[in-house]
């Protein structure tokens, strides 16, 4: 089941202007120059007239330069943005439904306490239940209630923003080593 | 002031300074076609869209404007999708307005409707879909605008019939609106000044460089610029299949055209070379050979106005990013500011002997043979004037025409270059005589191309516009047949052609041509002239040419360019090697 990304994974942030065919266009010219796509999210950001495409690719870095590059050249493309793994905080949303019977729903329940994740749905003999967290997190939580059976599952594809700076400006890097 | 969308759209296309549009109207572009009517703009009606492409093509390699072309939807949009992915590989400003069906029909499988943006979506530097009459003024502007900055290209604007029916308030968008409709186009044209220094550093560290010049040369009108550094430096200049006539040939400097087909010195020089200075080219395939094994000691100047041809098939050790002719001009100050050249004498007298030892090659004739294409292009070549624009299709003549050909203006070579498109030849021609109806244009053809768009002539003859072809007629898919001849041990498979199905005298005819035919040597000369001659029609002069010929030196595909097989006669006795290497048959 979903397997961790390669190491060689990265993650574009990709800007565009929010009209129709903009994601054909983006999705076109990956495959066009044989880029395989890993996970895709796409939703309008805070300024209504864009969106910001989250493409996760397998590829190793003079490809990655040149898919930016690529990415760019698509006109209504206004920014791409490479994310390093180190450089990103990434969340991924995950739903699964599992068989869970009325005596095993309280370890699931359990698990989702520990975890931060909750429950969306209650049948007679399974449960949705809902977590929001880093992709690693997931892929820990998918294994955890795997021997309950899982029955659906949907994960998002990742979202991820640049870290922010931590360090306060101007002040020297002290007891450096190396 | 209230305009239909069709008004807004042939007012817009007046306003972006169109002369003449090439097209063929249908029902969901008949709106378009009403205003036409009394418009200044020049229309010719071709016989099919993709000669209206091809002409559009034509047109803007000569002028340097954008060629226009007008095309209904479903078949006519499809039609042209050919010169549409040609424009794209080759970087040639095109606008095509296409029609599409009314806006409630679009996904229903309507008559005539096609997903033309999908379609052409990978063809194009970008398409749009119109939904609203009043955005028509602004797709046109920054279709043009997108079309002719940055790296050229073809794009497409789709116009469904009731969006050309529907009324708009005319307005006509200023340069800042454009600019901000567009937040992702931005593209850079001035180079980065340290990366700019960095690369006359490397000049002038150098004792073997080669400038490799490419069509973006033309494009960025740095031809004069090009000879400047050139003769500044004393480096000798390739000019590839889509820069020739950017260097003169005539120049002591000019090693002519690299590749495949190239000449044994500019693709030897280029080898052997420390440094390559590549100008608006993109290390195309044709041109590299076997990319691992293309000039193996080259340090990589690499100047382009697109960001991605950096690094994409070699990676530059001074990749600048910016319009060649700004960069050239920054660079020739750097250079002077360096100082003197280092002595390359050595490498020039290399380079000399190459030339001495190596030049193109032709067996003359013996009795009996049919006449040899080359014979043929250098008594067309002498017979008119030095700014005659000659125009190729694709195949063995093209490569003929680019080598035999002297060019000593840029603007005076027009072909299809990435794409490859056989058929190319005739309407291209139409479309640069349209451009540049002072110059004589002549097509060079071969029986293959000419068969896939001639009916173009007819469009030619009504529209009076006095294109001249020559068919280098052998009854063959002449490079197919030597490829077949050289790798597939002479089995010759579906290339025959027949020299006389069509009667290609009696066709031109038909289309209100003048048509010749010429069999011998004697003839060449008198029929060229009298073709010179004819200035109110089109002459076609079927030209019958000795099959047998091949186009030599050749870097056989995926081979590394040090294995270029020159002409079996050059090959010395008993010493092939490196460079010197015989095919594998010889006739």
């Amino acid at each position: 089941m979903a397997a961790a990304p390669p190491a060689l994974h990265h993650t574009l942030s990709v800007v565009v202007e929010n009209k129709f065919g903009v994601l054909a266009r983006v999705s076109g010219m990956f495959a066009r120059r044989g880029y395989n796509i890993f996970s895709l999210a796409v939703a309008p950001t805070d300024d209504e007239r864009f969106s910001r495409i989250t493409i996760v690719v397998d590829a190793e870095q003079t490809s990655v330069e040149q898919m930016v590059k690529q990415l760019f050249k698509l006109i209504n493309v206004v920014k791409v943005t490479e994310l390093g793994p180190s450089e990103s905080v990434e969340r991924e949303l995950l739903l699964l439904t599992l068989r869970a019977n009325a005596t095993e729903r309280g370890q699931v329940i359990e698990l989702l306490q520990v975890l931060g994740g909750s429950i969306v749905d209650v049948g007679h003999e399974t449960l949705t239940v809902m977590l929001a967290d880093a992709p690693n997190k997931l892929d820990d939580f998918e294994d955890l209630v795997r021997p309950f059976g899982i029955t659906e599952l949907q994960r998002t594809g990742r979202v991820a923003l640049p870290k922010l700076d931590k360090s306060a400006p101007r002040r020297p890097v002290l007891g450096k080593v190396g | 002031m209230k305009l239909t969308g069709a008004q807004a759209l042939i007012k817009s296309l007046e306003m972006e300074g169109t002369e003449v549009a090439f097209g063929l109207p249908g029902g969901a572009i008949l709106p378009a076609y009403d205003p036409i009517i009394d418009s200044p703009i020049r229309h010719i009606l071709v016989r099919h869209e993709q000669g209206a492409g091809h002409m559009a093509e034509g047109y803007a390699h000569v002028t340097g404007r954008p060629g226009v072309a007008i095309v209904t939807s479903g078949p006519g949009a499809t039609n042209i999708v050919t010169p549409l992915c040609d424009a794209y590989m080759d970087s040639v400003p095109m606008v095509v307005i296409s029609g599409q069906v009314a806006s409630p029909m679009i996904g229903t499988d309507g008559f005539q409707e096609c997903d033309t943006v999908g379609i052409t979506r990978s063809v194009t530097k970008h398409n749009e879909l119109v939904m609203n009459a009043d955005d028509i003024a602004l797709s046109i502007r920054q279709a043009f605008h997108i079309a002719t900055t940055g790296r050229p290209g073809p794009v497409l604007v789709d116009l469904p019939k009731d969006v050309l029916q529907t009324a708009t308030e005319w307005n006509w968008p200023t340069d800042a609106e454009v600019a901000a409709s567009l937040p992702g186009y931005r593209p850079t044209t001035k180079g980065h000044p340290r990366m700019i220094k960095e690369a006359a550093k490397l000049i002038a560290a150098s004792h073997r460089p080669v400038i490799y010049a490419g069509g973006g040369i033309l494009n960025s009108h740095a031809a004069a610029e090009l000879r400047q550094l050139a003769e500044l430096t004393g480096i000798h200049v390739v000019t590839t299949l889509m820069a020739r006539g950017a260097f003169p040939d005539s120049h002591p400097l000019c090693l002519g055209m690299p590749g495949m087909h190239g000449n044994f010195t500019a693709i030897t020089a280029m080898q052997r070379a420390d440094l390559l200075i590549a100008l608006g080219s993109r290390f195309d395939d044709r041109v590299t050979g076997k990319v691992g094994a293309f000039a193996p000691d080259a340090k990589i100047i690499h100047v382009d106005i697109d960001p991605a041809e950096l690094g994409k098939i070699r990676r530059p050790d001074v990749p600048i990013v910016g319009d060649a002719r700004l960069v050239i001009e920054q660079l020739i100050l750097d250079v002077r500011a360096t100082g003197p050249q280092p002595d390359r004498s050595p490498w020039d007298r290399q380079v000399a002997a190459w030339r001495k030892e190596f030049p193109l090659h032709y067996d003359e004739p013996e009795d009996g043979d049919q006449l040899k294409p080359q014979f043929v292009l250098e008594t067309l070549r002498d017979s008119t004037p030095d700014d005659t624009i000659v125009v190729s299709g694709v195949g063995q003549h093209q490569m003929w025409a680019s080598q035999y050909w002297r060019f000593e203006h840029p603007y005076t070579w027009v072909n299809s270059g990435g794409l490859g498109t056989m058929g190319f030849a005739v309407p291209a021609a139409i479309g640069a005589k349209v451009g540049r109806p002072d110059k004589m244009v002549w097509a060079v053809d071969g029986d293959g191309c000419f068969q896939m768009t001639a009916q173009e002539l007819v469009t030619a003859s009504s529209e009076r516009i006095p294109v001249k072809i020559a068919i280098l007629n052998n009854a063959y898919l002449g490079m197919v047949r030597q490829w077949q001849e050289m790798f597939y041990d002479e089995r010759y498979s579906e290339v025959y052609l027949s020299p006389d199905l069509p009667d290609y005298v009696k066709w031109a005819e038909a289309m209100g041509c003048v048509g010749f035919r010429v069999e011998t040597p004697e003839e060449v000369q008198p029929t060229i002239d009298k073709a010179n001659e004819i200035d109110d029609r089109p002459v076609v002069i079927d030209f019958r040419t000795d099959a047998r010929e091949k186009v030599f030196p050749m870097v056989p595909a995926g081979a590394s360019n040090d294995d270029v097989v020159v002409h079996p006669t050059q090959v010395p006795l008993g010493s092939p090697g490196p460079g010197r290497r015989p095919p594998r048959t010889v006739q």
